[in-house]
């Protein structure tokens, strides 16, 4: 939880997240074109957006293509995430658990 | 929102082991699955690619689970303009013991409302999975005309 | 909130009038639809009706009969419990597709979260893998099932 929260707070992730949700799929020249970030920023941002699972990865020959991981895959992955995650998965499930139980 | 998970679930006169080796080997998916090899280690965390005849990649995944022979996982997405921008879907795979059968139950989740790709997959998986049925319990995969899927442009 | 259907489709390797075939006479239904036979003339309006010597079976009215294309009856509930729900209605879309054909069953007029959907959602997959292997094995699967149909 913590990490989603931590990636979130900087407005350069923010604008990656932007970036790929207006275009998924895009390697890491695809991003860094036109930013004012150099590429070793980006490179340390999307580290950071990957390690809190917001974004994923695919290796397509010797490219990174970059992904959104919304949140909802962790919703319906909870059975299949390894157990070294579970802890985080069923922080997030469990506090998504008690908004909606407050809500009704 | 995301669409509706799709399920699919058939029953083969096969072994755990012989349909996880369907699954996942190149040489057997090549013969069913509309000519893609699938390429991985198969180690959690691993890349994964669908292949096609040609040589070149249709699909990029990663390996998310795999507990031979009960439970196989991967997330992937289609390399083509079509169906860049979608969000990776995770796909199931259970392979339960049903006395002498396979109960195969593929479950494929996480498309957002408006993607298209999960008309594709919808159309998809049962020509691909009626056709490992036939290749294990027939030595035959099915001769299904890629056309007949008729995805939508 | 539309009602639920349950839609499932096959690939097959024979040909449509032979699937039909199997779909309407009993002494294959008998064979791969785990002893249920069906017995009916088929023609839209008539009765049909599945029997099995030790468990309730389905029973209905023919809809539509467009051999060896399209067939559609009524699914009538098998046990009392059930028939406190609405009559289902199942639909059997028969496709030639090069060598093989597609065979789509589609069951709806469900009731939402009612147990004819959660059977059927069990039962179609099962009875539909004995079908087929039928057809291309000329056995059946090697199975007992707590309840088909």
């Amino acid at each position: 939880m913590d990490d989603v929260f931590k990636a979130l707070a900087d407005a350069s992730r923010r604008s990656l997240l932007d970036r790929l949700h207006a275009r998924n799929g895009q390697t890491l020249n695809e991003l860094c074109d036109g930013l004012a970030m150099t590429r070793q920023a980006v490179t340390k941002h999307l580290a950071i957006l990957e390690a809190a699972n917001l974004v994923t990865t695919f290796r397509h020959g010797r490219e990174k293509l970059h992904y959104l991981n919304p949140v909802p895959i962790h919703q319906i992955g909870e059975r299949w995430i390894k157990k070294f995650e579970r802890g985080k998965l069923t922080a997030l499930g469990e506090l998504k658990r008690q908004l909606e139980k407050r809500d009704e | 929102m995301l669409k509706p998970e799709f399920i699919y679930v058939t029953y083969i006169e096969t072994t755990p082991e012989k349909l996880w080796h369907a699954l996942t080997d190149g040489d057997f998916t090549e013969r069913y699955w509309f000519g893609a090899r699938l390429r991985s280690d198969w180690k959690v965390g691993s890349s994964f690619e669908m292949v096609r005849s040609d040589g070149t990649v249709s699909d990029a995944g990663k390996v998310v689970e795999v507990d031979p022979p009960r439970r196989l996982a991967y997330t992937f997405v289609n390399l083509s303009d079509k169906y860049k921008n979608e969000f990776p879907a995770l796909a199931t795979f259970v392979l339960e013991p049903y006395g002498k059968l396979v109960k195969l139950t593929l479950t494929h989740e996480g498309f957002a409302e408006d993607s298209k790709f999960y008309t594709g997959i919808s159309k998809g998986w049962p020509a691909i999975l009626s056709s490992l049925k036939s290749l294990l319990e027939t030595g035959q995969p099915l001769e299904i005309p890629y056309a007949a899927l008729k995805f939508e442009k | 909130m539309s009602k639920p259907e349950f839609v499932y489709t096959t690939y097959i390797e024979t040909t449509p009038e032979k699937l039909w075939h199997a779909l309407t006479d009993g002494d294959y239904t008998e064979r791969y639809w785990f002893g249920h036979r069906v017995v009916s003339d088929w023609k839209v309006g008539s009765p049909y009706r599945f029997t099995h010597p030790s468990r309730p079976s389905p029973a209905g009215k023919v809809l539509i009969s467009d051999p060896p294309r399209k067939l559609a009856y009524t699914w009538e509930a098998c046990t009392e419990e059930l028939r406190l729900e609405r009559t289902s209605r199942v639909t059997f879309d028969i496709e030639p597709r090069g060598k093989v054909v597609k065979l789509t069953v589609t069951h709806d007029n469900l009731d939402e979260g009612g147990k004819t959907l959660r059977g059927i959602s069990e039962g179609w997959p099962m009875v539909l893998a004995s079908l087929k292997s039928f057809l291309e094995t000329g056995r059946p699967l090697p199975a007992e099932i707590k309840d088909a149909a």
